[in-house]
């Protein structure tokens, strides 16, 4: 960009060619999105706090008074017995992912036509790639918040092996990729889901229990065998599984193979269906304002 | 349809509008509207409250997508070739977009960063711009800590940052003090005289045109009159622009009295 000419106030000299934007540029403006989005989770302690406390209490109150109730055989990628508090950890890792992404990606439904959005997609960059840098920052940020998280569980006696918490990064991120763009395709495609209490009621809670976060998939395919095939055809199993593995330094192919195909599937779709006056003509009609 | 073209002065216009309708469901906002922009003038866009003023900016923007006729800035469509064109232009919103967490530097550097421009280069740019807008001492306070004028001095030097050729501003002096509203009214006319930036100048308010202006009046979403500011209120029959946007406008004299700031 520095290259453009000098300008003068004679009306011939506007600049009529500028540079392209290269290799470079692309990273610039991937990174200062980054920047951003940390610095703004940075500045709002209370939203960081409030992401940490949900899975805490999951796991100190609710796994503890259910240890005794819900025992967890030696399944994959577990060696021995873990207890549920074990168990349930990669499924909060994965509720810190859907409940984060959901909200960041929700948010860039219902913002696209105000504030940061706006600045955002007037920007020369492609619109799929300044979307794609906005779900890779929600990303990152909820993926700060896991390791917080999983930091806190060690404390509390859930160790995972040293380097399962190297190797959990790459799957945390496809993850939360794939469930940023599932929300950001959702609430641009279904009008009730603008708001997060509709999001919470119709995707997130359904998302969550229907997988294997909080109990086997084998003890819900003894009690109903419709729920499991529920489970089956929910793309959450499948993030909560390949995190579970990846946190024991294993690679569970399947569901590596879902997530990615899901997340390419998702994003598409989220690209294709995000439109910035979409919302602005829903309020409108809703309420007869100005143009 | 109406269509009248501004006076041009190069050979690329810096903004083409051709035959741009657009429709929020049922509701027509802009209907074929038409109209050019010369490099290096102060246009204002004049219209009341729903006159389709916001979603002519917005589609400009490319922030919808633009379905009948066609936006060039530069000779670049919007649609076709939106880097191109967006490189050029540079905008500043009628809602306020300063992330108010954040710092003046940590707002205008990640505006840098949208364009391409990073490190040493970004910083140099910001901090001439805040001097040119005389902001340098809140470099590193609080975009929440600033007024309602500071935060529009702001934006404006955001929205200059990648030295666009074409600026818009929407509504910019809303609920600004008279002495703010003059502040940057002469900003952005120092920054045609002095930098050669074409400026389109969306306002309800009148007393901000000058006579040596260019004027795009809409009404109802339709374009009702283009030109120079002596050559509009002619072709109004009025000795004012003021009475010659009322009559544009459909308003009285009493309705003019209410809608002064």
């Amino acid at each position: 960009m520095s290259d453009l000419p000098a300008r003068t106030s004679d009306h011939g000299t506007v600049p009529m060619r500028s540079p392209r934007l290269g290799l470079r540029q692309y990273l610039i403006c991937l990174k200062g999105i980054l920047v951003r989005e940390g610095l703004r989770f940075v500045n709002q302690r209370e939203r960081f706090i409030s992401s940490l406390v949900r899975p805490l209490v999951w796991l100190l109150i609710f796994a503890a008074g259910f240890r005794q109730v819900l025992g967890v055989s030696i399944i994959p990628p577990y060696k021995t017995y873990v207890l549920y508090e074990v168990y349930i950890t990669p499924g909060l890792c994965g509720m810190i992912l859907l409940f984060s992404g959901m909200q960041s990606s929700l948010s860039m439904v219902y913002d696209r036509e105000m504030g940061n959005m706006r600045t955002l997609l007037v920007s020369p960059f492609p619109r799929w790639y300044l979307l794609v840098s906005k779900l890779f920052a929600g990303v990152a940020v909820a993926i700060a918040q896991v390791y917080v998280f999983l930091f806190v569980a060690w404390f509390w006696d859930i160790k995972a092996p040293p380097l399962g918490y190297l190797f959990v990064l790459p799957a945390l991120f496809l993850a939360g990729l794939m469930l940023c763009a599932l929300g950001m395709f959702l609430s641009s495609l279904i009008k009730q889901l603008e708001n997060f209490s509709g999001v919470m009621n119709f995707v997130i809670f359904p998302m969550y229990f229907a997988s294997p976060a909080l109990y086997p998939l084998w003890r819900v395919q003894q009690s109903s065998p419709i729920l499991y095939k529920i489970c089956l055809f929910n793309p959450f199993t499948y993030a909560v599984e390949l995190i579970r593995f990846a946190l024991y330094c294993q690679i569970d192919w399947f569901s590596l193979a879902v997530v990615v195909g899901c997340t390419l599937l998702f994003l598409a779709g989220a690209i294709i269906a995000y439109d910035p006056s979409r919302g602005l003509m829903n309020r409108k009609q809703d309420t007869g304002g100005n143009a | 349809m109406q269509h009248v073209k501004t006076e041009g002065h190069g050979n690329v216009a810096a903004l083409e509008v051709a035959a741009v309708s657009y429709s929020y469901g049922s509701k027509q906002a802009l209907s074929d509207v038409s109209f050019t922009i010369a490099p290096a003038t102060f246009t204002v866009l004049l219209g009341l409250n729903g006159a389709g003023k916001t979603t002519l900016f917005s589609l400009i923007s490319r922030l919808y997508n633009t379905r009948e006729g066609s936006i060039r800035i530069f000779g670049h469509d919007v649609a076709r070739a939106s880097g191109e064109a967006l490189k050029r232009l540079g905008i500043v919103f009628q809602a306020r977009t300063l992330d108010l967490d954040l710092s003046v530097y940590q707002n205008l550097a990640y505006h840098a960063s949208l364009h391409g421009i990073g490190g040493r280069e970004a910083r140099a740019r910001i901090e001439a711009l805040l001097q040119q807008v005389d902001m340098s001492d809140r470099l590193h306070d609080k975009a929440r800590s600033l007024s309602g004028g500071q935060m529009r001095r702001i934006e404006i030097a955001r929205a200059m940052l990648h030295r666009p050729p074409l600026l818009l501003l929407d509504e910019a002096t809303v609920g600004l003090d008279i002495q703010s509203r003059a502040g940057i009214l002469a900003t952005i006319r120092k920054l045609v005289a002095t930098e050669g930036v074409g400026v389109l100048w969306a306002t309800h308010l009148i007393d901000e045109v000058e006579d040596s202006d260019h004027v795009v009046v809409l009404r109802e979403g339709r374009l009702v009159a283009a030109g120079g500011v002596v050559e509009v209120v002619r072709a109004a029959g009025m000795k004012t622009i003021r009475e010659a946007f009322a009559r544009l406008s459909g308003l009285d004299d009493q309705q003019m009295t209410d809608m002064q700031p």
